[in-house]
């Protein structure tokens, strides 16, 4: 109990102090997600559109493996871009592995199912008698993908920050292909694995309490422009 | 919706009341446990594998062994989440028993700490040893590869475990034999340099690592066996009294085995299992992966 009461003030202590090898791990995780989110996004919300609004075979079954691969084991995703990246492997001669560069790849892969998922249910939500109205007046196709986009908007930022928020918790990935290296690739999850390991547990569960923080501040922002 | 009837709810709580009340049962009639944390190096090389049953044969107790780096097996046995600890950093060791942790065996001269096995430490790299360290002193071939990383960090690198292990123990006290102060030169400007990665990983992970940067680190023999197979890396210093490992046993004050932790430690200072320890490995890697105790050695 005492433990969790100190690792409750050193959270504190360390955010107030702004203790630079924290606000370094800090700021590098929230770098390296907010990169992989955005460029998941960039990928997905088109792809998700594309795919609510054509009608095709198998869409059914798409959409299904799109949602199975919403638990898709972090380290398994991990494991992945190891075996690609590492010098034995296919890309080996890059000799990106255990850099931010292949983590950013790795959470891309990681929350490309949820997003893609995510941003289809959302449109799904869009009453098809908007999409009627546009293409009567004339709507070209990619006029009524970004007009359903515009109306299914709060969900569709759900979405995203669900994204985020799986690839800023995640730690499976991020410690195999990144390999916790301080200074290049710790990022708060491997930082709290490690302290954890070493018996440091004050520290551990203070770098805990400041995801959750970060995690709390970016979802006020966000929530803020929604109402927008 | 239909209302649940009184009738249904007494039945559910009556069926989770005797599941909790089962389970509890189930719990406390299982055979005794002895919880261990030993350092990964003892169970990287599957020398648990080999010892767990038959210590749980000849004790009748289920051995519950979790692998951790020796800061937080010693952290474990603090709080009595584990009832023994194999370890192998004699300052940590020092720390834990003066913080009055830990229970003095019986028959070992009234020591807490018993150490039961040994091997070497070893400076493992690429075979083209960049910095020219093969052959030297362990003192000697790290001032080398600090000297030559400082100058080009690209082609010459260190990856340090960083993890309060045994082993980063080790590695700190070779810098500070070496002459450096081990925070400001090797932690500050060494990592700044670019040539000192602090990996805060397991030692199977630190080679797999020092592996893909074509790095140089700091081993313990027994595990670098074991995973030599998919190393391309080789050994280049594996002499000088500093490198030293030995392994010990210490009974934790917290924990709620008292009795069983005392078999633990007289099985492992047992004739045959001393020579099971001796005999460990080398089938398969050609030579010991870890030496039984030697008085004379282990201090």
């Amino acid at each position: 109990m005492t433990e969790i009461w100190h690792g409750l003030t050193k959270a504190i202590e360390l955010i107030i102090s702004l203790d630079p090898e924290v606000m370094e791990i800090a700021g590098r995780s929230l770098r390296i997600s907010a990169t992989s989110c955005l460029l998941a996004s960039l990928i997905c919300l088109p792809l998700g559109s594309l795919i609510h609004s054509h009608h095709f075979r198998g869409k059914r079954a798409l959409i299904n493996i799109i949602q199975t691969l919403f638990s898709v084991p972090t380290v398994v995703i991990g494991l992945f871009v190891f075996v690609l990246f590492s010098r034995a492997g296919p890309l080996g001669e890059l000799g990106i592995l255990f850099t931010p560069t292949t983590m950013v790849i790795g959470q891309m892969i990681l929350i490309t199912p949820l997003l893609l998922g995510l941003t289809i249910s959302a449109l799904s939500g869009v009453s098809k008698e908007i999409v009627d109205t546009a293409t009567s007046l004339g709507a070209s196709g990619f006029q009524t993908i970004l007009l359903v986009l515009r109306e299914a908007r709060y969900a569709v930022l759900a979405a995203v920050i669900m994204g985020f928020g799986r690839a800023i918790s995640e730690v499976g990935c991020a410690l195999m292909v990144g390999g916790n290296i301080r200074g290049a690739t710790r990022i708060i999850t491997t930082a709290i694995s490690l302290e954890a390991s070493k018996g440091e547990l004050e520290l551990a569960i203070a770098l805990g309490i400041i995801l959750l923080f970060l995690a709390l501040i970016i979802n006020i922002v966000l929530n803020r422009l929604q109402q927008r | 919706m239909k209302k649940i009837s009184m009738k249904t709810t007494v039945i559910a709580v009556a069926v989770i009341a005797v599941a909790i009340i089962v389970s509890v049962i189930v719990a406390t009639s299982a055979p005794a446990v002895l919880r261990v944390a030993t350092t990964t190096s003892l169970y990287d090389t599957e020398l648990w594998d080999a010892l767990e049953p038959i210590f749980e044969q000849r004790y009748d107790v289920a051995l519950q062994i979790t692998a951790k780096g020796t800061g937080m097996a010693l952290e474990l046995g603090k709080n009595g989440d584990v009832d023994v600890v194999t370890v192998h950093d004699p300052l940590q060791e020092a720390a834990f028993i003066a913080g009055g942790y830990a229970v003095e065996a019986e028959g070992y001269n009234g020591t807490a700490r018993v150490p039961w096995a040994y091997n070497y430490f070893i400076v493992i790299g690429p075979e083209t040893d960049s910095a020219g360290i093969s052959g030297l002193t362990p003192e000697e071939a790290f001032q080398k590869i600090q000297q030559e990383g400082e100058a080009d960090p690209e082609t010459v690198k260190f990856v340090s475990r960083g993890d309060n292990s045994g082993t980063h123990g080790k590695e700190k006290a070779v810098w500070t034999a070496a002459g450096y102060n081990y925070t400001t030169d090797i932690q500050g400007t060494g990592a700044t340099a670019g040539w000192y990665l602090e990996a805060g990983s397991s030692m199977g992970a630190t080679l797999v690592m020092a592996n893909e940067k074509i790095a140089y680190t700091l081993t313990d023999k027994g595990t670098f066996l074991a995973y030599q197979g998919d190393l391309d890396l080789v050994t280049l210093v594996d002499t000088g009294d500093i490198m030293l490992n030995v392994y010990t046993v210490i009974i934790c004050k917290n924990g709620s085995n008292p009795e069983m932790a005392q078999n633990l430690v007289t099985f492992l200072r047992a004739p045959e299992i001393q020579a099971l320890i001796a005999g460990f490995g080398v089938p398969q890697y050609g030579e010991p992966l870890f030496y039984p105790y030697d008085p004379e050695i282990c201090q």
